[in-house]
């Protein structure tokens, strides 16, 4: 399966494991609260490691631990849930996070302009014939109020 | 008035191609309804009971006389000859057609205007008092920090998805003009003990079906956080405005349901650690005021008194300056308000001739700007008082002179049933009969100051929770039903109307309003007493008792 990341489309190369499945080898990607009830043992996991957020998780709670994490994927449960977008622009100002951090679940390619914006640099599309036109659709604008404001 | 530069044109064409593309992959089936639903709103275009509406913005109500005549171009060649003026100072186009909505909107851009955020979930077009600049009890023109609101509001990209819409409006003077406590957040200018000048900032307040009185999260803020503080406010919303109900999704239900002292604390912690990112530096607001400097007024323009003489001879000119006409601030000037609540025509509607007529009315009178109000008038704000005369005779021929702004016949009235996917019931006929019914010109000067608001649904357009008169189209079992309200204010004394009784059928509500006002003559204290005024001393059960008599 593919997914765009930093405006390439490449293969992906992370999975999601659920709470109740055994960590196998590569590179995973885990529930938070999975990495709550268990975190002692996952900070000795030997892979990479990739936190999953839900639109209702306080960015806050893991501010701590992001040095752990190579991926943060933010999981849209519907593409009107806009809290995603604040959880980015946290991650990326408030705590400095540097990995990747992936949009995922149910988005619009008319949002990826937004999101590259608030930080987000990887987009795991439910329909992957709509990549190329989600890179395009990254140069919506050349424009920002948003950064000309505070120059 | 505020001119764009490179970058703003660059943003508007860039959102006209966007949406251009946007429309095209829709009609070719690329994107759902669901989703296109939501890119359209965020265009101001809604798929109404007849044909889409278009809603156009104009920042804080302000237009220049070409963007006027660009309107009548649009209401000429895309819409049926007219178009509306809204409460949000917005403007509206009830006929154009989905695929040519990219048309207009490119149209609209050619003359610095476009549809940015005019519906959907996101912060929309902030508004302020039409009097801005011009009035003589402001402290300071709120117009620049209107257009930094706009500009920071126009395609916020962490704050386009917010749980339900989120409105600002600006007042800077002592009387609120604006609606200010019935607003998303609330920002008024005001100075400090210190006597610096700065941000006293509301958040929570609301009309619609849940009417709230907004609450003070900020007594005093610096005008270099402005942005800093609006920030921390839509995160804080954004975060954690409720989801599950597009009815309780509002700043005001989480502000109610968390308590104002609980969000000012979270607000402010978000702002201590965001607000050194987001200072707003003194060059950058010096350039936005620039923009906002007075015009050329003439010195010596008091001295030309011929207008008294006119006022003298023609009891017709002499209403009109006393009802449509009120101070300036420069000696020798007025603002004069144009009346777009003509008896026999819809309230806030305007044809593309009276368009063109008053682009070329301000261009000879007001400096060539135009200001629309939140109750649906407009007004031509830098009239020298040698010129009232000859500029009343020309309203008087395009109809736009009716003697009635702030009295019985100048409604809020929304599109309502006839036009509106939302709406219970009809307002513009129920208008329309009740402004027959008040044609006696006397009897409605005899009342005076009266605010009637009509909305044909309780999502409340009209704003009929804060009338001083409010009526409510509901429906009863498929029939069109009003509920009528009294004593609300969107000023200063900020108040939601207390409901009268049950609801009254179609053809009782014009007599329930005679009964109302016959109430009001009989038992106001002296002439002087307004409406308001009488309702709040002696309470709704005499207006109750008459009006309902006889069930």
């Amino acid at each position: 399966m593919q997914i765009i990341k930093d405006r390439q489309i490449i293969e992906n190369n992370w999975s999601f494991i659920e709470d109740n499945q055994a960590l196998p080898m590569g590179n995973v990607i885990i529930s938070l609260s999975r990495w709550q009830a268990e975190k002692p043992q996952l900070k000795q996991h030997a892979a990479p490691l990739g936190l999953r957020l839900q639109s209702s998780d306080n960015v806050a709670d893991i501010a701590q631990d992001l040095a752990h994490f190579d991926l943060i994927e933010l999981h849209f449960p519907v593409f009107t849930d806009g809290r995603g977008f604040s959880q980015a622009k946290l991650l990326r100002d408030r705590y400095q996070y540097t990995g990747e951090i992936r949009a995922s679940g149910h988005f619009m390619v008319d949002q990826v302009f937004y999101m590259t914006k608030v930080g987000i640099n990887a987009f795991d599309l439910n329909d992957e014939k709509q990549l190329p036109l989600a890179i395009s659709l990254m140069d919506d604008f050349s424009v920002s109020y948003q950064e000309l404001l505070f120059a | 008035m505020y001119q764009y530069n490179d970058i703003d044109q660059t943003l508007v064409d860039e959102r006209v191609a966007q949406y251009r593309g946007q429309t095209e992959r829709y009609l070719k089936g690329e994107i759902g309804e669901d989703e296109f639903r939501a890119l359209r709103l965020m265009n101001g275009l809604y798929i109404q009971t007849h044909a889409p509406m278009l809603r156009v913005a104009i920042p804080y109500g302000l237009l220049a006389s070409k963007q006027v005549r660009k309107l009548a171009e649009i209401a000429r060649k895309y819409d049926k000859g007219y178009c509306h003026f809204s409460t949000r100072q917005n403007v509206q186009y009830n006929w154009p057609k989905l695929e040519q909505v990219p048309d207009i909107l490119a149209e609209l851009a050619s003359v610095q205007m476009h549809a940015i955020q005019t519906s959907g979930n996101c912060m929309r077009n902030t508004t302020t008092d039409h009097l801005a600049g011009v009035s003589p009890d402001e402290l300071e023109d709120p117009r620049p920090w209107c257009e930094i609101i706009r500009q920071w509001t126009t395609l916020h990209p962490e704050f386009a998805y917010l749980p339900r819409k989120f409105k600002i409006a600006v007042s800077s003077s002592a009387t609120d003009r604006a609606a200010t406590q019935f607003h998303d957040v609330g920002v008024h200018i005001v100075k400090n003990a210190a006597g610096e000048t700065g941000f006293r900032i509301l958040v929570g307040g609301g009309l619609g079906r849940t009417p709230i009185i907004g609450t003070e999260i900020k007594d005093f803020l610096e005008p270099k956080y402005l942005l800093a503080y609006l920030d921390a406010i839509l995160r804080i919303y954004n975060l954690y405005g409720r989801r599950d109900n597009k009815y309780k999704a509002r700043i005001k239900i989480l502000v109610r349901e968390e308590g104002i002292n609980k969000i000012r604390e979270h607000v402010e912690q978000e702002w201590l650690k965001n607000r050194d990112k987001l200072i707003l530096k003194q060059e950058k607001i010096d350039h936005i005021k620039s923009f906002f400097q007075p015009p050329a007024y003439e010195a010596d323009a008091d001295q030309d008194q011929s207008f008294s003489v006119h006022q003298q001879q023609n009891p017709a000119f002499a209403r009109w300056l006393e009802n449509n006409v009120c101070a300036h601030k420069q000696p020798g000037y007025r603002n004069v308000m144009l009346s777009l609540k003509a008896p026999d025509s819809p309230p806030g509607d305007m044809t593309a001739e009276q368009l063109d007529v008053v682009a070329d009315l301000a261009d000879q009178y007001s400096f060539g700007e135009i200001r629309t109000t939140h109750r649906q008038n407009l007004v031509l704000a830098d009239v020298k008082q040698a010129d009232l005369f000859p500029l009343w005779q020309r309203l008087v021929d395009i109809k736009l002179a009716t003697p009635n702004i702030g009295t019985a016949t100048d409604m809020i009235c929304c599109p309502g049933l006839d036009f509106c996917g939302l709406a219970n019931a009809g307002s513009i006929g129920v208008a329309r009969e009740i402004n027959e019914a008040l044609d006696d010109i006397e009897y409605v000067y005899d009342i005076g100051e009266l605010k009637i608001n009509m909305s044909g649904c309780m999502n409340g357009c009209a704003h009929q929770s804060v009338g001083h008169i409010g009526i409510l189209g509901v429906d009863k079992k498929g029939s069109e039903w009003y509920q009528i309200t009294l004593g609300g204010s969107s000023e200063n004394e900020a108040a939601i109307g207390k409901r009268l009784g049950p609801a009254v059928a179609k053809h009782e509500i014009t007599p329930a309003i005679r009964k109302i006002l016959d109430v009001y003559l009989k038992q106001r204290q002296h002439e002087e007493e307004t409406f308001l005024e009488t309702v709040n001393r002696i309470g709704i059960d005499p207006f109750k008792e008459h009006v309902y008599a006889n069930h």
